[in-house]
């Protein structure tokens, strides 16, 4: 493993909930980012928000990592779940939410 | 032309019974990753019976694995929407 994928795999490994994403999740900058920000703010998942655009090792490092070509990318406890499609799609087919429920991710939303 | 090859790939590939390849780069101007000339940043909507039993990440991988060129080039940002004919029944 390259220090890259080391340091890719810590950040996984470190929060139930991962967002790898361009920009913050106060300040996101870049609009997909920015949508999946609001889908796990709306349903109330506490995740980490790394922000890719700081180290271009991370950014290219973790395409490579996952397969997968274009930012944002979302972990939960350590599997990769998805681009900004596919969580929207998962939210709006009302799956997201049964989906972290069964991988023991607990809301704040329960309630709504 | 992006959109072209984009669009004969897709064909190829899928042999879909819907597809729209939307050329939205003009909704992204001045963010990283557009070009004067446009073409970067594009939303596709398949439906194709090559979905059926796949699940999202394997239909978005099929695609991207299919634009992995592309993808690696001129296009910045590909949004997708990828259904079975059944599912885009139940949607109309």
């Amino acid at each position: 493993m390259s220090d890259t994928d080391n340091q890719i795999k810590s950040e996984i490994d470190g929060a139930d909930v991962v967002l790898f994403m361009k920009g913050t999740p106060v300040f996101p900058q870049c609009g997909f980012s920015g949508q999946v920000v609001q889908i796990l703010s709306h349903i109330g998942v506490a995740f980490k928000g790394v922000n890719v655009l700081e180290d271009d090792g991370l950014r290219d490092g973790i395409k490579t990592y996952s397969n997968w070509p274009t930012i944002p990318q979302l972990y939960v406890k350590g599997e990769f779940v998805g681009g900004c499609d596919i969580i929207r799609e998962m939210f709006e087919e009302g799956e997201l939410r049964p989906y972290l429920a069964e991988k023991g991710i607990s809301l704040l939303s329960d309630a709504e | 032309m992006v959109r072209e090859t984009l669009i004969e790939k897709l064909t190829t590939a899928f042999a879909p019974s819907h597809l729209e390849v939307i050329d939205e780069s003009h909704l992204h101007a001045g963010h990283s990753g557009t070009r004067p000339e446009g073409e970067t940043h594009f939303r596709v909507k398949i439906t194709s019976e090559a979905f059926i039993g796949q699940p999202r990440l394997a239909r978005q991988r099929a695609v991207m694995n299919l634009l992995s060129e592309e993808l690696a080039g001129p296009v910045h940002a590909l949004a997708m929407k990828l259904k079975t004919p059944e599912e885009a029944g139940a949607d109309a």
